[in-house]
């Protein structure tokens, strides 16, 4: 008789909201979390330091340019030389074997410092490059990551030239040796993870959406009120961030930091990655890593096997590149759009048929 | 020039003066506190004439990007490997024939056809897709650049020029004065003037050729406005192509003017790809003055940098660049 509806308490409603948005979580995203978190009590360290590690790295590098490129539609080839400058910087101030020029600072003012220092280097790049548009920003970005390049060659005060610095190792926190397999698996999976999804986040953030609005149509955007270069610039720093943590985990990785790392062909590679992941959404890029490591790992054996010389590797990885972006300028990812739309296309009619309910 | 006069006084002052000061130097026996100062005049006068044939080096490679950029807003990433292309197959040419002039020819045919092709197979089908020519053309070169070092292995090579051409020849500059009085004249390499001079003709003659006769008029007004120019009956297409085929085969002719100055290697693909953008982005998109002004610059601030500033020659070129993008981001001759 009591026409009394039930609410539920403050501590039930926090419970429900944490449901519906675990609920919100699509169930791929749940088997691919288990498998990565499971993988190393399967896996060698080899795999999981070189292949894992080097993919969740390269990846984020890669994420970098995808957030450019796809939320923002600058194709910067800076990204690798942001990425460098953010482990140079942390040789620099941190510790390495060229005790005459590391400071030997310690972790937490450096890490933060190679950070900082990234972000106004690359909001610098960025000024510079939102200047021009479209093909341009591409020209200009090599140009720039060339000078970055030649400059820490030819630079011995700083940047120790040709040599770089050697032994740059993670510090000891919590008494973990952070370059051990799996604690460098785990760590690099934390960062590409949380890379991930703040780029998904900021993409559905205001600013993220002003900044897809700016891509799509910079004019109306600025007849809006928008500040068209603020917002182009400012995605420059956002993805200096991922570019440097990704830099700073290269160098931890190889545990050296030279000219080589930064070169013109590394800035290519990771157009490529980037690419070839596809710059819709940015999972992109970690696929597009995954495939890159592997190949990069196993080509010789395979081209060696099928009875080719193993030098021809970069023949592989370019005329892949190649094939991918003539047929598909979206990458995998466009391929598996693709299918998936060829796939829910009634052959009758060729029209999408209506999605039941899964 | 007189309208810039007129429109840009002071500037026109500097510039005046500053060509001045160049010529009193290259002219002028230095007073000895000169030469305390900045180092001998014959340092000064080689990294001058240095800078100055680099700079008709660049010009080569960076004219046949800048017009077919122009014309087709074709984005070719490529055309560093065009110029190694060109290198490889004058040297070879040169080396099995034994006549140096052969190689011009051959090699600007050879890389002319790929220029063809490239833009038949490729271009054509993605008129217009910047981010897709410029992905497609950086596939290219990786490619190109691994099959021409597994053709023509990883050595370098050096075009020899013939004998008439080879070794210095003096000048009348005079470079400093002996106690006993005599007068110490500049010797420089023959090949180098002689290659310089070639390239200020090829860019009268493109000059002219694009000012003057009746398809560059219908080149300039395809830069202008394609779509108008193909509504008004030319074959587009085919001015396309042969556009295409200029730029390239004058990348290949580059490839044996470096393979002579300094050498054919892996590598130089990006070298001169990066020379040329610099090039291009300091002269202005699409313009052949531009691209004149722009490797002059570029030329002399490597030459002068790695003489004066050997650390930061480099930086210096990029330094430059940015300098130009920031306060004229057309470029020096661009049009907005």
């Amino acid at each position: 008789m009591s026409d009394h509806v039930e609410t539920p308490t403050p501590a039930e409603r926090n419970h429900l909201r944490l449901g519906s948005w675990i609920d919100r979580v699509p169930p791929g995203y749940w088997v691919l979390g288990v498998i990565l978190l499971v993988i190393p009590a399967f896996v060698s360290d080899f795999v999981m330091f070189q292949i894992m590690g080097w993919t969740f790295i390269l990846g984020l590098i890669a994420l970098s340019l995808m957030f450019l490129g796809g939320y923002g539609g600058m194709v910067s080839l800076a990204q690798m030389a942001f990425a460098g400058f953010a482990g140079y910087m942390v040789a620099i101030f941190g510790n390495s074997a060229i005790t005459t020029i590391s400071q030997d600072w310690p972790w937490w003012i450096v890490i933060p410092l190679a950070l900082l220092l990234t972000v106004l280097f690359a909001t610098a790049v960025g000024w510079l490059a939102v200047r021009t548009e479209g093909i341009y920003t591409i020209m200009i970005t090599l140009a720039i990551a060339a000078a970055f390049f030649y400059f820490t060659r030819q630079n011995y005060d700083l940047f120790n030239g040709f040599q770089g610095f050697n032994s740059v190792l993670p510090p000891h926190i919590f008494g973990v040796d952070w370059r051990g397999p799996e604690a460098f698996y785990y760590l690099t999976l934390f960062w590409a993870v949380l890379g991930y999804c703040a780029v998904l986040y900021v993409s559905r953030a205001p600013f993220g959406l002003a900044l897809q609005g700016v891509r799509d149509n910079p004019r109306r955007m600025a007849a809006l009120g928008y500040n068209v270069t603020a917002h182009r610039v400012a995605a420059y720093s956002f993805a200096a961030i991922i570019a440097g943590i990704g830099g700073i985990l290269l160098t931890w990785q190889s545990s050296q930091i030279s000219p080589g790392t930064v070169g013109i062909n590394a800035a290519i590679d990771i157009l490529v990655i980037a690419v070839v992941g596809g710059l819709r959404h940015p999972i992109g890029p970690f696929i597009g890593a995954f495939i890159y490591v592997l190949l990069k790992t196993f080509a010789t054996d395979v081209l060696v096997a099928l009875g080719l010389s193993g030098d021809r590797f970069q023949l592989v990885i370019g005329l892949g590149f190649l094939i991918i972006v003539f047929f598909s300028p979206d990458g995998i990812l466009g391929l598996w759009e693709k299918l998936r739309s060829s796939q829910n296309r009634d052959p009758l009619t060729g029209q999408d048929r209506p999605r039941g309910p899964l | 020039m007189r309208l810039f006069a007129q429109r840009h006084p002071v500037w026109a002052g500097i510039i005046a003066v500053l060509i001045a000061i160049l010529l009193w130097l290259i002219f002028a026996i230095w007073p000895d506190g000169l030469k305390d100062a900045i180092g001998r005049k014959k340092v000064f006068l080689n990294a001058l004439f240095n800078g100055i044939t680099l700079g008709g080096l660049y010009f080569l490679v960076a004219s046949g990007f800048t017009l077919i950029f122009g014309l087709m807003r074709n984005v070719n990433l490529a055309h560093g490997s065009l110029y190694l292309l060109g290198g490889y197959v004058g040297f070879h040419t040169a080396d099995i024939t034994g006549y140096w002039l052969l190689a011009f020819p051959v090699a600007f045919l050879v890389v002319a056809v790929f220029g063809v092709l490239l833009q038949i197979l490729v271009f054509r089908r993605m008129e217009g897709e910047d981010l897709r020519q410029t992905l497609v053309t950086i596939g290219i070169s990786i490619v190109m650049a691994d099959l021409m070092l597994w053709g023509f292995g990883g050595d370098f090579f050096n075009i020899s020029p013939p004998p008439w051409l080879s070794g210095p020849i003096e000048t009348f500059l005079v470079t400093a004065q002996k106690s006993n009085g005599d007068l110490v004249y500049l010797k420089y390499p023959m090949v180098r003037i002689v290659i310089f001079v070639a390239a200020v003709v090829v860019g009268v003659v493109m000059w002219l050729a694009l000012n003057r006769t009746r398809i560059g008029m219908m080149i300039r007004a395809g830069v202008d406005d394609r779509d108008m120019l193909s509504a008004t009956g030319a074959r587009i297409q085919i001015v396309f192509i042969g556009v295409f085929a200029f730029g390239a085969g004058l990348a290949g002719i580059a490839g044996v003017v470096g393979g002579t100055f300094q050498s054919v290697a892996p590598g130089e693909d990006i070298r001169f790809l990066l020379a040329s953008l610099v090039v291009v982005i300091v002269g202005g998109m699409g313009s052949i003055p531009g691209a004149a002004l722009g490797a002059l610059l570029i030329g002399l601030a490597e030459q002068f940098g790695s003489v004066y500033f050997p650390t930061y020659a480099v930086v210096l070129t990029f330094l430059i660049m940015v300098v130009v993008l920031a306060f004229r981001p057309q470029g020096l001759m661009g049009t907005e």
